[in-house]
């Protein structure tokens, strides 16, 4: 498969890996045309995910470099193709996670594209035209429309960026559980990160009781006062946990590293749910008898769907929920991915691609 | 704790195993006097489960020695408490795995005993009175009367023992899945043994398709031929096994071993749900990717409660669903027990209690 094809005539400039050093420099590189169905964004914005960090060093064994991370894509469009019909130039728009699926199965067909097989990813994957997919590294990308979802005008550019894959990936969840519209279930979620922080303030949005699990002591009064939680359990801590056993009805696991599921397992109240959200490189460790004992449920969950993801965007948009991030130069990335590999950032680096500072938008 | 209470006044004769070695040996004891809810039962027939295996050798750490097994037990009612309504002298009835509950927590209240946090099993638990429970490796058990299921009058009592645990074990989460009240689902069963067979027998009679997934590629005859099974995939076969991705709506995997989830949760369906009834002792691998990539679910599931055991009980007596035994008796156990180690039996030891030889009291 070609880097590029016939039709890549536009130069962009971005950032990319090239090898598993991890280290991020600049890359000039060259995207398609804007197609019929396409729109082209200006990049304002770009957050940085755990999963951009698993890319560069090729964790996962499956990078094609150079890449050009970065899913958490927010901007402005410039172009518009001529089968577009919901979106014009000038629009504040998001990108996430899905480049391409098949649009032909039944997934695709029935809003739940995250689950197509041949689902392609924003970036190092392979677009229909067999061209290797770039990020949000970069200044300016071209994206099929069906992939893309508008910004509300409430929120601004650089705090929303992050809602297009730590948002998604804990909002579809809680969707999928039954937390959208039934205040006053007993949430928890662990680790208190990316994506942990955004689903504090969503499920206390959803009116629900909130517990954080975590095995930092030093973020309980953050998680209390300013993301409004209700309940904070040190993971390591044998007494919190034994109280908290069976309380839970739905957890949410963010922690990307390898753990244990047992003793977290033994918060939820029987036929409880914990959902995997975060996606460590070794395998979970899932003790049976606490899954048994328990008849609990560990389920999996992957970004969401499109029509999710804008439903998404406008219930933020609506309580006014975006990311706590930290602002940082295209020259600061790999200083910032050497912190995100130390879990030390409150809650998500944001890079201002456009080098507006801080977004008026 | 006491070994046996004031009220234990009845001598029995059984067979239990004195230390980790794992040796059965004959054994004298005392039962309770039958008291108001009690029944008293003189036991026929004792299935062998695993878990009897895992007991003796103290696998779990948790046995108190000596320790009577037997928790697949049928027989006869010898005697009947005042409070007793629903039971009388003569009645083929069944035992498993409960003996009390608390009766009154909302699992209790729900016929869910067998999630009740105070639930005590048929050997080796603690009963109310304070004495250790002792379980069907025996001549006699007295058992409260809300722990006993009636046996169809049309199933002979000794290939109906191990539905006692075997096939409420796999029955409870058919239902629970839909399975009773829906025809025609792609069902995945891991593992030929105790479980497994029984669970071909009912996800045949219900009306699915069913394809069993083994290590031993000789079992595939006989899991076709005369257990029914639609297919059969070796599991170390690779080409067999990516021909079944995303085929399964709901796989039981009854394999006690550790093993890895990963390559079977491939097996299903987007959204499809693995059921683990087997208890390895160590923890299972669960690698996230199949979980996350197919928003799967893996699900716990034990026992089932009473009212679920007699709806079982009484549907294998409508479609003559019983097991496929080797009877032993009780001076064959030790031998038993190594062969079930090596998974050499097609598919449940069953010791003819009534008719072993007594020991000397």
């Amino acid at each position: 498969m070609a880097l590029e094809t016939p039709n890549h005539t536009q130069t962009v400039a971005g950032w990319a890996a090239y090898n598993s050093s991890g280290k991020i420099a600049p890359y000039i590189f060259k995207r398609r045309e804007n197609g019929m169905n396409d729109v082209t964004i200006e990049v304002m914005y770009c957050g940085i995910c755990h999963t951009d960090l698993h890319y560069i060093k090729n964790d996962w064994g499956i990078t094609m470099y150079p890449v050009v991370p970065g899913h958490e894509i927010t901007g402005v469009i410039t172009k518009v193709g001529s089968n577009v019909k919901n979106f014009k130039v000038g629009d504040k728009v998001g990108v996430g996670c899905l480049a391409a699926s098949c649009l032909e199965c039944e997934f695709c067909k029935n809003s739940q594209e995250n689950y197509c097989d041949q689902i392609q990813f924003t970036y190092n994957g392979i677009f229909w035209d067999g061209s290797i997919t770039y990020g949000g590294y970069s200044k300016m990308i071209v994206a099929d429309h069906r992939y893309v979802v508008h910004v509300p005008d409430n929120l601004p550019l650089d705090a929303a960026a992050p809602l297009l894959c730590a948002g998604i990936t804990v909002f579809s969840p809680m969707k999928d559980s039954q937390l959208l519209n039934s205040p006053g279930k007993k949430v928890g979620i662990v680790g208190l990160g990316g994506l942990g922080h955004v689903a504090v303030k969503m499920a206390k949005a959803f009116g629900h009781h909130v517990t954080v699990i975590s095995t930092s002591p030093s973020k309980e009064k953050e998680a209390r006062e300013r993301l409004g939680a209700d309940g904070f359990i040190v993971s390591s801590n044998a007494e919190q946990m034994q109280r908290g056993k069976r309380t839970l009805d739905v957890i949410l696991d963010t922690v990307s590293a390898e753990h244990s599921l047992g003793s977290i397992l033994e918060l939820l109240k029987v036929n409880g749910t914990l959902v995997v959200v975060g996606a460590p490189d070794r395998p979970i460790e899932l003790p049976s008898f606490p899954l048994i004992f328990g008849k609990r449920i560990v389920k999996g969950s992957m970004t969401g769907s499109m029509k999710d993801t804008q439903e998404m965007m406008d219930v933020c948009g609506k309580h006014n929920i975006t990311s706590d991030v930290e602002i940082i130069k295209p020259d600061q990335i790999n200083e910032a991915l050497d912190r995100l590999a130390r879990n030390d950032v409150r809650y998500r680096f944001v890079i201002d691609i456009a080098g507006t500072g801080r977004s008026k938008l």
